[in-house]
This record gives structure tokens, sequence and C-alpha cells, in this order.
């Protein structure tokens, strides 16, 4: 990289190695300072403010028209007693616990299996990509005819094969079934891609030593391949706990602000959503996001600690 | 890799495994063509029609009639289109002085938007709402496109890339010749950047396209909808004929998986090399 103060320097700025209030200083480098400050500003009007001002809501009560009223912590203390919000938070590790572990496994057994061929390697990574590109929205709608009770495919596909149909939509389980099988069809095709990135970084001489000392797929595979992709599975799992417990789009289209039969289908971020936006209770629902802030750091920590830590 | 090593059962299962992948991603897309081109009626058909009607332009007239579809198509690619334009102009830019020049604070100031990227704004969409709404943008596209004008990761991606495709002696000669900061940017950063902001672009299109949260809670008006919103109001009145609400989603999709494979190379290729960076 090289430097511009080696190509014009002004003389009074040999000495102000610290200082930028000489005038010359200022003017060489105010272009760079332009530069970089559209980022700065936006953040600090559309990303600090909203944060500060989201901390000070959540103090208050309020229904958008009103005067806000100080309500101390009630907020939170509502929060953390809350039935509803309970369940959401219950519901929404359910679907990601069900979601995410079966889609990273999935996803890695993908990559290893693609990651031996050569052939058509493109195509399989273009069509496995693909649901991740599409709109959320759009996806749900098609899967909830695919998931409906009478005639979707999917309980035709069962009882054709003499099995019970599942009210998907409407039960408990199935509903955090329906979501979690979003989930997992749209993001097992990522994590695969982003899985055989690290594979191809893993030095092929690892390989060869362990063939010729006699070791099958299954051993290269768990002695070798996993622990060289910790990185990467820990970069994996903290999107998918972040990704998961912030789940909004799917069952917001599916079931509405209520989460379903029985709030079944509600998430914590669709239930803040709820709050605020349809119930009207601004202060409630910014002291449920601080709630779920707090919630995904603490989740985000354990999964960096168990990742790291987990030794063959 | 370890091909030769392969035993003939292993390269069966391994080759169903991928083939069975290949139709469950794949098999949602089809489904919906078929939907979207057989009436409702069918659809609900038992046993079910499995291939293509002929009923598409039935049910995309219905689509039309029914929301404002043309007028939401026409937002959404214009939001999509200035969002994507002013992400590439400022990340470029700031990519690009935080990678070839040297000035006061640039490493802290770095470090403070690397810093950025990890802070939990969950809590900060009912301020952000109430914000903007005192300033008067609910009801327009300002809430949609000034938030997301510059984004923290579009200058990481462009300052490593700039790092790596332009070369510090076309900066020096340029500057020598008398260039401003503008002009060099144009000049030098911008040829050597392309395939930097091409996959960029894609990524800052496609996501912008396809988002659906912000907008809900911004774009009350039919009339500005953009597509995802619009969709998914669809679906709540009109859950009955889910033909029409097919060829709706069709029509939505469709445009981006055509900008998706002009760009594929670049993006399965970028991804993967991203990924390593973390």
């Amino acid at each position: 990289m090289s430097s511009i103060s080696q190509v014009s320097v002004a003389p009074e700025s040999k000495s102000a190695s610290r200082e930028v209030a000489s005038k010359g200083q200022v003017r060489k480098y105010m272009p760079m300072y332009l530069s970089i400050a559209p980022y700065y500003i936006i953040f600090l009007v559309f990303g600090l403010f909203p944060i500060l001002f989201s901390l000070y809501l959540a103090f208050q009560k309020w229904d958008g028209i009103g005067a806000m009223t100080f309500t101390g912590w009630n907020n939170f203390y509502f929060a953390l007693t809350d039935p509803v919000f309970g369940q959401a938070i219950i519901n929404t590790f359910e679907i990601w616990i069900i979601s995410t572990i079966p889609m990273l496994a999935v996803a890695l057994v993908l990559a290893f299996a693609l990651n031996m061929r050569t052939r058509s390697k493109f195509m399989y990574q273009v069509c496995y990509f693909l649901p991740n590109i599409t709109a959320t929205v759009a996806i749900t709608l098609i899967f909830s005819a695919l998931f409906a009770e009478q005639f979707g495919l999917i309980n035709l596909a069962l009882t054709g094969l003499h099995l019970p149909g599942v009210n998907w939509l409407t039960d408990a389980w199935p509903m955090k079934w329906a979501l979690a099988l979003m989930v997992i069809w749209r993001w097992t095709g990522y994590n695969s891609l982003v899985y055989m990135a690290g594979l191809q970084s893993i030095p092929t001489d690892f390989y060869e030593a362990a063939r010729i000392d006699g070791a099958n797929t299954w051993n290269v595979f768990r002695y070798i391949t996993i622990p060289l992709l910790r990185p990467v599975i820990l970069f994996t799992v903290i999107s998918s706990t972040l990704g998961g417990l912030s789940l909004f789009t799917e069952p917001q289209v599916l079931f509405g602000s209520s989460g379903g039969t029985g709030h079944e289908g509600l998430t914590m971020s669709l239930y803040q959503y709820g709050q605020a936006f349809t119930s009207f209770h601004y202060g409630y629902g910014a002291a449920i996001g601080w709630v779920i802030s707090i919630i995904l750091v603490i989740c985000t920590f354990i999964n960096w600690n168990v990742v790291q830590r987990t030794e063959r | 890799m370890t091909q030769q090593y392969a035993t003939l059962t292993q390269r069966i299962i391994t080759h169903a495994l991928l083939i069975i992948g290949l139709i469950i991603s794949i098999f949602p897309f089809y489904w919906m063509m078929v939907m979207a081109s057989n009436t409702t009626s069918n659809v609900y058909h038992i046993p079910p029609q499995l291939i293509l009607g002929g009923q598409l332009w039935v049910n995309i007239s219905h689509v039309l009639q029914n929301i404002p579809f043309l007028q939401n198509f026409l937002n959404t690619v214009f939001v999509a289109a200035v969002v994507t334009m002013l992400v590439l102009f400022f990340c470029s830019i700031a990519g690009f002085t935080f990678a070839k020049f040297e000035f006061p604070g640039k490493n802290i100031l770095f470090v403070i938007l690397l810093g950025t990227i990890i802070l939990p704004t969950g809590g900060a969409l009912v301020a952000s709402y109430v914000i903007q709404a005192n300033l008067g943008w609910i009801g327009g596209f300002l809430p949609l496109i000034v938030p997301s004008a510059v984004t923290a990761f579009g200058i990481f991606w462009m300052r490593q890339m700039s790092l790596s495709s332009i070369h510090s002696e076309l900066v020096d000669a340029a500057k020598i010749d008398g260039c401003g900061h503008l002009r060099l940017y144009w000049h030098v950063a911008v040829p050597a950047l392309r395939p930097a902001l091409g996959f960029l672009g894609l990524l800052t299109f496609i996501g912008t396209w396809n988002d659906y949260l912000w907008p809900l809670i911004v774009l009350t008006d039919p009339k500005i909808q953009t597509l995802q919103v619009a969709l998914a109001q669809l679906f709540g009145v009109y859950n009955t004929d889910i033909s029409m609400v097919m060829a709706g989603t069709l029509l939505s999709t469709v445009p981006l998986i055509i900008i998706f494979f002009l760009g594929v190379r670049q993006f399965i290729g970028n991804i993967s090399a991203g990924a390593l960076k973390f």
C-alpha cells in the first residue's frame, strides 16, 4: 500500500505528525474523509440513534399517538412473566433445534459428497443455491400449498403410502416441523457451499497420508475433515443461530401475527412485531426487542465456547 | 481428491444423495409453475395434476385485476435498482479509500466499522419506525432507500477487493498526473473492481428485492408496496384462488432467477471465497 505523504509533502505537515489542524493537511485528507463519511453518518442517524432511542423507549408506555408515560422496569418485568412471550421463546428454540441440526449435518454430508466430484459440480452448486435466493414470501406461499391439509402434495403423498396425513398448519408440533422444513430447504444449499469452500482448503496430503495408513472414508471424515473444518463449522453454527432465532417471515405469512392455533407458530421476532405494530404497544415492543438481543448474544457466546472447545 | 479411493457402493450412494438433494431443491419451483398454470380446481384435484397446464395467462390476468401488480413490480425494480447503485458507489469509494490511502485515524475508523456489523439491532426496529415517522418519511420510499444506501459489509468487501485488485503503482501514476480523488476512483478503481462490483451488486439487488420485514412495516399504501409485501396481502385475502396466488408468485420470482443466472458464476465463487475469510 502506498502512502500519499511520500508523493506530495507540504512543508508544514512534516512536523505536525499528530495534528490535523494545519490547513494544508485538512485539505489534503478531505477527499478521503468525505469518501468514507456517508457510512458513518447514515449509521449514526439510522443505526446508533435508533438503538439508543429504543433503549429509552423500552422504559416507556406508548401507543404511538398519545404521550409517552414513563413506566420504569414494568415492560421488562412483564416480558419476563408474559406467558405468550415465554411460549414464543420456547417455540423459537424448538424450531431452531429441529431445523439447524439436520440442516448443518446434511449440508456437511452434501459438501463432502459434492467435493469428490469434478464433473457437473457447478450445476449442483447452482441448483442447491437456488432456494436461498428466492424470496422467502414466495417460498412460504408455495410451501403453504404443499402443506395444505386436504389437498397439499405432502399429505397426498403420505396417504398414498398408507400413512396418516398430518395437520401441518394447525397442530402444535407439525406447525413447527413445517417451519423447520422450510428453513432446512432454504439454507442447506448455502451452508453446503460454505462447507465446500472449507473442504477445499484442507491440503490433500492429509487425506493421502490417512489412506496410506489404512483409514476408511468414515475415519477420514471424523478425524481429519471435521477437526480441520472447525472454524468454518463455527461460522455456520453462529450464522444459523442468529438467523434461526430471528425467524420471522415464514411464521408471519403462514400464521399471521398471532402465530397460529394456540400460538404454536409464534416466534420471538413475530411476537415483537405483533406487539409493536399490530397492538401498538411500542414501549413493550422495544423492551421485547432488547430481551431478544440479549438472548442472541448469550446464545452466540455459548455457541462460540462449545464449538471452540470440543476436542477430539 | 479422494475419487480414486471411492468404492462403487460409495459412488452410488453419493450419486443418489446428490440427486435427491437436487430434486428437493428444484421441486418447489416446478410445483409453483404447475399450480400457476392450472385452474384452482385442478390444483386441488385428486389424484394431483403434476404436469403444466395451459391456464397461465388466465391466472396472470386475475392477479392483475386484484392487486396493482404492475405498480408493485415497478416499485420493487425501482427500489432495488436505486439501492444497488447507491451501495455500489458509496461502498466502493469508501473501500477504495480505506485500502489505498493513508489518513489520520484510518485504522480506528475501520475497526469501528467492523464493530458495527455485529451490533444487535433487533430492538431498534420500533425505534427506526418512530424516528422515520417523525421525519415524515413513512408512506414513501425513503425509509427503504436511505438507511440501506451504504453497508458496512459492502465497504469491508470493497476494501478487501481493492487491496487485491488495484495496483498501487497505477494510483501513484495517476496522482502524479494530477488526478483528484474522484477521478482516481473513476479511472483507476472502478475498472479494476468490476468483478467485485458485480458480486456486491448482485447480492444487494437480490437482498433488496426479497426484503420483507422492513417494507411490510413502512409501506402501508398498496400503491407503493413492493412485490413481497403485495404478495403476502394476496395470500391473506384470496387464499382460495391458489393458482392466482401462484401466478403472482411466479411473476415475482422469475425476474430474480434470471438475474441470478446472469451473475451466478461470480456469486458461487465469491461466496466460497468470502466464507474462508472468517
